[in-house]
């Protein structure tokens, strides 16, 4: 059992960065743990696919197009994705934690006879075993695991791992999609209006409570998010529940962990709930006029005052730097 | 249309987490259970799917401790049919894979058309047991949904993905519908539903062993945030923010 097996997700055409980022980390695993780093890529990968995924580490890459999968299906992607493990004997099976991984990884782990660390955010190698370390609770707390026999399935929380630039081009190879019965398949895809950045994808998030009073005040949130240009807009529990905004906004235990370089939260009191979803971000600022709440805790930088009367000041000041950069 | 609904006991969404004597798990002293904030979304789906289709059974089923009578009864109480708990202390020692085999071996014999679940527990926060049932019986499953709409012998679907977007999927039934927040408002439960409720079956059986696939080999607390400082009050205090995040993090 050596090398890792990762599935190489394609959107738009194009392999995803979480992909590359979990190809890279398990380029520096394999350093330890022998063999290849083989990437599969269901669809109709680039034609560049070669390079891309040779520069972030991966040595071959095994492509599986046909037009049964053209849109993803996840028993017919994890049946041919189960044929390239029982080709490979790998000791690790990798997927970005993005919704398609997600759903991918439990359905190859059981066909594979394995089970899943999901979501997880660094992996060691410990006597030639490879464990991998995840939050639970909503990162309230972290657990080490490892698979009592191989392989290895996980999935990669985004943004978390480094992505290398400088491998070597890849080689490719097709496969064919055998015995694929599908049951489910995706038939469209209903964009959201306008595109907007995901909270667990932008680097910079901007979060808004109570404080805001209501959703016609969100334009104050937004405004400071398109200053940055790379930001996302996030919200509470209490404000997805009151109706204010969409459920994919919700940052917390049971809305969607994120850890952005900068988070802002702007009139969020901080209830534990929501702390457990942004906690490992790397800079918090709260702006929050009462000076006792209890997300000044966790926040590296904290302005007391009306959201109304700095955000304003704090977006125009963004929009300066921006435009003299 | 027969339904079954797997729900779990976990700790509250409010709790404070601490790591447990054995070094693998929390330390349940002083926490309260409740039942998985996800699997409400789950319950009321199969209710509705239920009264549509104008007939048929929903069983709510757990695996966990005997103190989950209590949320087995509420859902009878909401309106589920019947309940089966599957008796088992050891939960904490469960993977998803093991947890998946033994809800499967019980769903089986159930035959239903539909099995629905919240997307994840809040405890363990994988995700993995509607999509490990699903393949383990060889029926579809569509994770994530927020709405559904069963048309003959299809479900359709959408399920969040990134930004907002919204993929559509048509899955054969059977299938395991993993709950988002979002697919439905659940109903409350009303005395009338606690009082019926206590003359509906509530089934108990023994868990089967089941080895875990992954073994936990620690738990740990993240390191505790350092709580910062306060730049200044209100707008004034902009300009000594922007200083800070550009020239001492240099996030800006």
């Amino acid at each position: 059992m050596a090398g890792i097996v990762v599935f190489a997700e394609l959107k738009s055409g194009a392999i995803r960065k979480a992909s590359l980022e979990s190809v890279s980390e398990a380029a520096r695993l394999v350093g330890q743990i022998g063999g290849n780093v083989t990437a599969v890529a269901v669809g109709a990968a680039p034609a560049d696919a070669g390079a891309t995924l040779g520069r972030a580490g991966a040595n071959e890459i095994i492509i599986i197009n046909d037009p049964r999968l053209a849109a993803y299906s996840g028993d017919g992607y994890a049946s041919v994705i189960k044929g390239v493990i029982e080709q490979k004997q790998p000791a690790a099976v990798f997927f970005a934690a993005t919704p398609q991984g997600r759903d991918l990884a439990p359905r190859v782990a059981v066909l594979a006879n394995a089970g899943v660390a999901s979501d997880c955010v660094g992996f060691a190698v410990d006597n030639g075993k490879i464990r991998a370390r995840r939050p639970v609770y909503a990162g309230k707390a972290y657990i080490t695991v490892e698979s009592a026999a191989p392989p290895l399935v996980a999935t990669l929380r985004p943004n978390v791992f480094s992505q290398k630039t400088d491998g070597a081009p890849a080689s490719s190879s097709n496969a064919a999609a055998d015995g694929v019965d599908l049951r489910a398949v995706v038939k469209e895809v209903l964009a959201a209006a306008g595109t907007k950045l995901d909270v667990t994808e932008a680097p910079v998030v901007v979060s808004g409570g109570r404080g805001l009073k209501g959703p016609e005040n969100w334009h104050l949130l937004e405004a400071l998010a398109a200053a940055f240009g790379n930001a996302a807009v996030g919200a509470t529990r209490a404000v997805v529940d009151a109706g204010w905004r969409p459920h994919d906004e919700q940052v917390g235990q049971t809305g969607k962990t994120v850890a952005p370089t900068l988070y802002f939260a702007c009139g969020i009191s901080g209830a534990i709930q929501h702390l457990a979803g942004m906690s490992s971000s790397r800079v918090i600022v709260a702006i929050n006029k009462d000076p006792d709440a209890p997300i000044f805790k966790v926040a590296d930088y904290g302005i007391v005052g009306d959201v109304f009367e700095v955000l304003p000041i704090l977006t125009e000041e963004v929009k300066k730097l921006r435009s003299g950069n | 249309m027969d339904i079954v609904v797997c729900i779990k006991r976990v700790p509250s969404t409010e709790a404070r987490v601490k790591v447990g004597s054995n070094g693998k798990s929390i330390d349940p002293a002083g926490v309260n259970y409740e039942l998985n904030p996800f699997d409400e979304f789950a319950i009321e789906e199969a209710l509705r799917i239920k009264e549509k289709s104008g007939g048929g059974t929903v069983t709510v089923m757990t695996l966990g401790p005997v103190e989950a009578q209590k949320e087995l009864r509420n859902e009878l109480a909401r309106g589920a049919d019947k309940a089966i708990l599957i008796k088992d202390d050891q939960l904490e020692a469960r993977d998803a894979f093991s947890i998946a085999t033994v809800l499967a071996e019980h769903i089986r014999k159930l035959n239903p058309r539909i099995v629905t679940m919240g997307k994840q527990s809040v405890d363990r926060d994988n995700g993995h047991v509607g999509t490990m049932v699903a393949t383990l019986l060889g029926y579809s499953c569509v994770t994530e949904v927020i709405k559904v709409e069963i048309v003959g012998d299809v479900a359709r679907c959408e399920r969040e993905i990134e930004g907002g977007a919204r993929e559509v999927v048509e899955a054969k039934l059977p299938v395991v519908l993993t709950a988002q927040k979002g697919l439905n408002e659940p109903r409350y439960v009303k005395l009338q539903g606690i009082m019926a409720a206590k003359k509906k079956p509530l089934e108990e059986v023994a868990a089967a062993a089941v080895a875990s696939k992954l073994n936990i080999t620690e738990m740990s607390l993240p390191p505790a945030r350092q709580a910062g400082r306060f730049v200044g009050k209100g707008p004034e205090a902009v300009g000594e923010l922007v200083n800070r995040l550009r020239n001492e993090a240099k996030v800006l």
